[in-house]
């Protein structure tokens, strides 16, 4: 990321991050600052909202009104905010276990209202912070510090869930391919709706070293080699809905037109 | 100028809520305190504030917090199981002073215990529930009229205080209907908001202990974590700055004590025995005093049941030569362990309980104060 960038957005005094070197969380949150500065969104209006877990550290680095929150409540969190003050542009950055485990009930109720959120999951199928525990998205028989013999249970497709669950907007990428990412989450910010994006990143010391996939780089190729916008046979990258569907707190905001002076 | 209006406990708390100025509501359906959100449903987009139902009531705290981020003076309502569930939530509502109310219409628990019964046995809940040392503000009003101007105090002390505020209500005067006079003169407190964005420090240790709290949008760009902070809001695991955290946060409250308890003291007897109560069960104690079931009694009602009106009790005792005292509530004896600490060895202390789920008749207590003195 450029220097001009976070002279603009980061809050230098909380740099450096504290993400292990490989890990693909700054990487992410390099888009999501990429695709903020090519938006319209009102920078002064901008609330980035976090969970707990490596990913949702982020929120400390960005300078706009953050809110670090509880385990897996970032997206409840973020829906008093959105419907406090409906101005606001309202980014999650959470985990795939913040998001998908503890806060699995919150990500698909806010799906379901269409409430308007830009949710970035950086998925690196672990939870990295505590250690190396398999998370709803580590893949199964992977080896992990609470499935030492393999994962038994399977994963959840998070693009799957939130579109069954009614987002509007869904679309997945990978660290890899920075300028693809970009455009999902800026293609989520114009979304007027409930918008996510499955961020694909690698997590080497946790997940890498315990299944043996090697140094950064390699883990970074298979990264790359794993996924494709047409080859059905891979994980599939690329925006899988946008849809435009009535909006939340719009919705409400009507109700309100209609009953405000009402009250005796 | 005043209006009476004859009305249930749960309304009553939602037409003091919207006095105060509240504007946004979560909440979850739960027994005996629906109608709170069923009513705020309806009454909120009235004056231009929002009413949300949330899929459970962790994210209804969480919400709340949100809200009042933005600005809005927020409030969420629930029972003993949804109370347990927001726990983790309003701990870190103490931690990140955001102000917000918390109505717990308790029933009988434990667990789903007597949903639709009358119990006060959320009380030590409502001062440790959540984990870590924080300071936190319950009141527990008596009478509908209570809930009224209690539920605008509650408010006034979440906003003065930057600090999570419990009211405390049971099934009994949650769902009683009575005759409540609305004045017109109330007084409306309002978080100190900072004056400019120059140097702000949304931590700063203010001459009360209290911070200045900027509302989210309006461009001071802050952060707010649950994690050990310093003055600007950002993580530290800084020995020094995390005790002087914690101090403050408990100080912030404390020193202001003698100006956020609220009590009363009634038929007190210099030599006599004393009655404490709270709740609907105080609502009978009077009935005792009032009606002379029982000679020489007077009876102590603490409406702030945390900060605990401490330094009034003991005047109390030693300015009237109390050596007894009956502690009654509906529950195995909560508040009793709090009078215990208080009263040291300078009184015998006595539980009167009940816990079946019915509430308390005023034989229950005479005959339990008949059984000592004799």
């Amino acid at each position: 990321m450029n220097r001009e960038m976070i002279e603009k957005y980061f809050r230098k005094e909380q740099l450096p991050h504290i993400w292990c070197p490989g890990c693909g969380n700054g990487i992410a949150l390099a888009a999501i600052v990429d695709a903020i500065d090519s938006s319209d969104l009102d920078k002064e209006k901008i609330c980035i909202v976090s969970g707990i877990g490596c990913s949702s550290r982020a929120s400390g680095y960005l300078n706009f009104d953050s809110i670090h929150t509880t385990h897996g409540r970032a997206i409840a969190f973020a829906t008093g905010v959105k419907m406090a003050n409906p101005e606001m542009n309202v980014i999650v950055i959470t985990g795939d276990g913040d998001c998908t485990a503890i806060g699995g009930n919150h990500l698909i109720h806010a799906c379901r209202r269409n409430i308007d959120l830009n949710v970035i999951v950086f998925n690196n199928n672990i939870y990295g912070m505590t250690g190396g525990q398999y998370s709803p998205t580590t893949p199964k028989s992977a080896k992990t510090a609470t499935s030492r013999h393999g994962t038994v249970e399977r994963q959840f497709d998070i693009c799957d869930l939130s579109r069954s669950a009614g987002a509007t907007y869904v679309a997945r990428s990978t660290v890899y391919h920075y300028r693809h990412l970009t455009d999902m989450i800026k293609g989520a910010f114009k979304n007027k709706g409930f918008s996510i994006v499955e961020a694909l990143t690698p997590c080497p010391v946790q997940y890498g070293r315990r299944n043996k996939l090697g140094n950064p780089p390699d883990i970074m190729k298979e990264l790359k080699e794993s996924v494709s916008l047409t080859d059905s046979s891979k994980i599939k990258i690329g925006v899988f809905k946008n849809e435009s569907e009535p909006e939340y707190t719009s919705e409400y905001h009507k109700l309100v037109e209609a009953e405000v002076g009402k009250y005796e | 100028m005043s209006k009476r209006l004859l009305m249930q406990g749960n309304t009553a708390c939602v037409e003091g809520a919207l006095r105060a100025g509240m504007r946004f509501f979560a909440g979850y359906p739960i027994t005996p305190s629906t109608e709170i959100a069923e009513l705020l449903s309806i009454k909120l987009p009235k004056v231009n504030g929002k009413f949300i139902q949330m899929e459970d009531e962790i994210s209804s705290m969480a919400a709340i917090i949100g809200a009042s981020l933005c600005g809005l003076k927020s409030m969420t309502a629930t029972s003993g199981p949804g109370f347990s569930l927001k726990q983790e939530n309003i701990g870190y509502a103490a931690m990140t002073e955001v102000p917000c109310v918390i109505v717990n219409v308790m029933r009988g628990g434990p667990s789903t215990g007597l949903p639709t019964c009358v119990s006060q046995s959320d009380v030590m809940q409502s001062r440790w529930g959540t984990h870590g040392d924080h300071p936190i503000i319950v009141i527990a009003p008596v009478t509908v009229k209570d809930i009224y101007y209690m539920t605008i105090k509650a408010f006034n002390y979440a906003e003065a205080f930057r600090v999570p505020v419990v009211l405390l209500l049971d099934e009994v005067i949650a769902h009683m209907r009575e005759c409540v006079e609305l004045d017109e003169e109330i007084q409306i407190v309002n978080r100190k908001r900072p004056a400019t964005k120059e140097s702000y420090l949304p931590y700063r240790n203010e001459d009360d202990g209290v911070p200045h709290m900027a509302d989210f949008g309006m461009g001071y760009k802050y952060h707010v974590t649950g994690l050990v902070h310093n003055e600007k809001g950002y993580p530290t695991s800084n020995p020094d700055i995390t005790e002087k955290l914690i101090t403050r946060l408990h100080k912030k409250i404390e020193d202001k004590a003698s100006e956020i308890v609220l009590f009363d003291a009634l038929n007190i007897t210099n030599g006599g025995d004393l009655l404490i109560s709270y709740g609907s069960s105080a609502r009978v104690c009077k009935e005792i005093i009032f009606n002379e079931k029982v000679r020489g009694i007077g009876l102590f009602i603490p409406y702030t049941l945390w900060p605990f009106p401490e330094e009034q009790l003991i005047k109390l005792i030693k300015d009237n030569n109390i050596r007894r005292i009956f502690v009654a509530e509906l529950n195995t004896g909560q508040l009793l362990l709090e009078i215990r600490r208080i009263v040291g060895n300078t009184c015998r202390v006595i539980g009167i309980n009940k816990y079946n789920g019915e509430l308390f008749t005023p034989e229950d207590i005479t005959k339990k104060i008949e059984e000592a003195i004799e």
